[in-house]
């Protein structure tokens, strides 16, 4: 298969991350985090995209990472998921409860989001491994 | 505007991590997902920069939302780090899963904070 020329693969990966980074700003509207509160609209932005993107790259393994199922992946995983998620929003969120005197929620923010995302991750990839292949790539899926 | 700005922000941070996780990939030679690591690490910081600065000298929201959601936020990642993780554990390195995972959120926090303490002095 012809390789997708590599600036493509960063348009892909710019569009869908612009999609992505809006669709969290969003959430955080509608979310707002109240001071030494659990932030909610990270947590849940994390655990749906670690949920999704475990879907995703697993499944299209399957189907053969390569032309525009990789470009799908650029765009959708590495693009939108990506930019969706975020580490230094939950980082600085985890700072700020621990430097305000918030310690349990400090403690209990940080070590819930990577188990609930371990989970997410783990189960999406799970159902990645078995969602049905399009049609004819049956036939080459390992 | 504000929002238009963030989606612009977001893409560039998700094309930067993009050609650094792409360029660390290049050169590591371990099992250990190096690109994502140093992908969070760094946003950790800038993000505890920016929102440092934007507290100490009372900047318009805007600034935290462009480069801070915007960039870090399109810049970073969760979703593939604990996708990463899962991958290790899958593949019985737990050790190195844990190292991982466990190694990034405190380096996540430590350069966090360590930015906040620059943004509050610059």
């Amino acid at each position: 298969m012809k390789a997708t020329h590599p600036a493509v693969v960063t348009a892909a990966v710019i569009v869908g991350a612009a999609v992505g980074t809006t669709g969290r700003a969003l959430l955080g509207h509608a979310l707002p985090t109240a001071d030494g509160a659990i932030p909610w609209a990270t947590l849940l932005a994390n655990i749906v995209g670690a949920f999704l993107l475990g879907i995703l790259v697993d499944w299209i393994a399957r189907i053969g990472d390569v032309g525009g199922w990789r470009l799908a992946r650029m765009g959708l995983g590495t693009g939108v998921m990506g930019g969706f998620t975020t580490y230094s929003a939950f980082a600085v969120e985890t700072t700020r409860l621990l430097e305000g005197g918030h310690l349990w929620v400090g403690l209990a923010y940080p070590v819930g989001s990577l188990l609930l995302g371990i989970a997410a991750a783990g189960i999406g990839m799970w159902v990645g491994g078995r969602l049905p292949l399009p049609g004819r790539s049956r036939a080459v899926a390992t | 505007m504000t929002l238009l700005l963030t989606a612009i922000a977001g893409g560039l941070g998700g094309a930067a991590r993009f050609w650094v996780d792409t360029g660390v990939g290049r050169v590591n030679r371990t099992a250990f997902p190096w690109g994502t690591f140093v992908v969070n690490i760094s946003a950790c910081l800038f993000l505890g920069v920016v929102a440092g600065v934007v507290s100490a000298r009372s900047a318009p929201e805007a600034v935290l939302a462009v480069l801070g959601t915007g960039f870090a936020g399109g810049y970073s990642t969760f979703s593939t780090a604990l996708v990463e993780t899962v991958r290790l554990m899958r593949a019985g390195e737990f050790g190195m899963a844990a190292a991982q995972c466990l190694g990034m959120v405190v380096a996540g926090v430590a350069a966090a904070a360590a930015g906040l303490a620059i943004g509050a002095a610059v």
